[in-house]
């Protein structure tokens, strides 16, 4: 059995394979202000996805998911990464997440803020594979903006 | 290997299976149902189209407008030929095996054959393109869609052939070698029951024309759809067979150019078939390739084809369920079966297999391959699937194994 190639460890980091065999947050729980549910249609991954927001304080993420390591590996660093921050912080960190994702390997990721999150550098060369590690952000980004829709303090937000 | 099969002759006229891929790894290349590769000659045939013949076809009047016609109609005749057809008029070009079967599930409606105290039956096994359209039918009609189920093994659940198929039945819609499961369908059983009860039968040969000898003036269906992409020809060109006496009775699909008699501000008569199913400026480079396609695989033989992947489908399922872990989904007896094989690998998604098994040389496909509803029947969300066509070798086999037990011992699996 020969080494694999770098590229290859890269994609599959050390991180993401932790976080894909012992994921963060995993489940659906209550409470919970809006859920959604995403589907990447030309892999059929899916992900059911619930926010409880308190205030501007994100309480929890919750989610049910099936897909291949990176985006049950993703979604559990979002868990990570967003649950006790602000909305505004959240989706500030889900900018830059979203941002490293689509710069081809170019964007040197904030480790301040993205944290184990730029373990995912590494996807952003695999543009097939890019979708898988945007699935679970998306559907916060788009759950976290119903809630806000529905919630007059938060529209800064929107 | 069957006595006279060359397969690394054949090979030889695919220019791409000698790419080799970073870490001047070879191509092996799995992934022939989703769609085949080119030989040379399909290659040539599309080049010499352009570069000396190419017009639009049926309208100009000159050198060139002539050929082109000549090649196109030439294609026709071709594929005619190469499926049995009594006539080359019931050979209707498409753009894809797709559209194919669009057209008829959108005709069959415009006539009034499908209507709201009729029933239409597919199958479970079914891709999207032939449970989509006939969704889309019933819901325009008001008809009822029905559905046969799939066994455990994979097999077409046929115990209730008399309840699903009865005197309500307008049309039997189905699947001749599935995609997913690689099953090959007892047609004939099916299309007698339907004839029996005077239904009209549509098969969707988009995995049987490449690797069987189909003969559809003895098949006994109505309607036959397929794709060029997938018998060694290019992309952009499907084929949908039909008898005369029913396409001649059938309205048009598409309006627009050619497809027409004459034309006033008020009204339109339409053309004959095959013509009155196809608007606008056809495939004909498309057309060109195919019938080169035809040709050759006619000269390898089509028998010689389905004997190889009776073969090399038989080391497979044998070679693959040696993996610990590895669970076919599909017969796992090469007993009336395709050669597309899909799995599953405990421990790792299909999609990471895929990734990882390319990371060799090995191209295979992940994901639903289009039959969501045949993965749910399984309560699975993906597999991963390999496929094999004429020009697969044991060899490639044996590096999917390999490939295979490196992506268990990188996942830890």
């Amino acid at each position: 059995m020969s080494t694999p190639t770098p590229n290859l460890d890269s994609l599959y980091q050390e991180i993401i394979l932790d976080h894909y065999k012992n994921p963060h947050g995993r489940g659906l729980r209550d409470p919970y202000e809006s859920e959604v549910h995403h589907v990447n249609p030309t892999c059929g991954d899916e992900i059911t996805l619930r926010v409880h927001v308190n205030g501007e304080r994100v309480e929890d993420v919750s989610y049910d998911a099936v897909g291949c390591s990176i985006s049950q590996a993703s979604a559990s660093v979002l868990n990570d990464l967003v649950v006790g921050k602000s909305v505004h912080d959240g989706l500030a960190v889900l900018d830059q997440f979203h941002a490293m994702m689509q710069g081809r390997g170019q964007v040197v990721p904030d480790e301040d803020v993205l944290e184990d999150g730029i373990a995912f550098a590494g996807v952003a060369q695999f543009p097939a594979r890019v979708k898988c590690a945007l699935l679970s952000w998306m559907a916060f980004k788009d759950a976290v903006l119903q809630v806000s829709a529905g919630s007059p303090a938060a529209e800064e937000t929107a | 290997m069957s006595t006279g099969y060359d397969v690394e002759r054949i090979r030889k006229d695919f220019p791409i299976l000698e790419r080799r891929l970073s870490g001047d790894l070879p191509l092996v290349y799995l992934d022939s149902a989703n769609t085949s590769q080119k030989p040379q000659a399909v290659i040539d045939a599309i080049d010499e189209h352009y570069r000396w013949h190419n017009a639009n076809v049926a309208r100009a009047m000159h050198v060139l407008g002539s050929e082109a016609t000549e090649g196109f109609e030439l294609g026709r005749t071709k594929v005619a030929e190469f499926i049995g057809a009594p006539s080359r008029d019931e050979v209707v070009f498409t753009k894809n095996a797709s559209e194919a079967l669009n057209l008829v599930a959108r005709v069959l409606g415009d006539s009034g054959r499908v209507g709201a105290d009729t029933d239409v039956v597919i199958t479970e096994m079914e891709h999207h393109s032939n449970i989509v359209p006939w969704q889309q039918l019933t819901e325009r009609t008001g008809a009822s869609l029905r559905w046969f189920g799939i066994t455990d093994e994979g097999r077409l659940d046929l115990s209730n052939l008399d309840e699903l198929i009865t005197e309500r039945t307008a049309v039997v819609s189905l699947t001749w070698v599935s995609n997913m499961l690689g099953t090959i369908n007892p047609l004939d059983v099916v299309i007698a029951r339907a004839k029996a009860v005077g239904a009209l039968v549509v098969v969707d040969a988009s995995q049987a024309v490449p690797q069987l000898p189909v003969d559809v003036a003895a098949l006994g269906a109505d309607f036959v759809a397929f794709t060029g992409h997938k018998m060694v020809g290019p992309t952009g060109i499907g084929v949908l067979w039909g008898r005369y006496d029913l396409l001649a009775d059938l309205p048009p699909f598409l309006g627009g150019g050619e497809m027409i008699e004459t034309v006033t501000m008020q009204r339109s008569t339409f053309a004959k078939p095959p013509h009155r199913f196809e608007a606008g400026t056809p495939p004909i480079a498309q057309a060109v390739g195919l019938g080169a396609a035809a040709d050759y695989l006619t000269g390898i033989g089509m028998d010689n084809v389905a004997a190889h992947e009776r073969e090399i489908t038989a080391y497979a399922l044998g070679a693959l369920q040696e993996i610990d872990g590895l669970t076919i989904v599909g017969p796992r007896e090469p007993i009336d079966r395709g050669g597309a094989i899909s799995f599953t690998l405990e421990g790792v998604h299909p999609h990471d297999v895929a990734q990882l098994v390319d990371s060799r040389g090995v191209a295979v496909r992940a994901g639903h391959h289009c039959a969501k509803p045949a993965h749910q029947r399984f309560g699975i969300q993906s597999t991963t699937r390999a496929s094999f066509y004429l020009y697969t070798t044991t060899e490639e086999i044996d590096a999917l194994v390999e490939a295979l037990h490196f992506t268990k011992k990188y996942f830890g699996a």
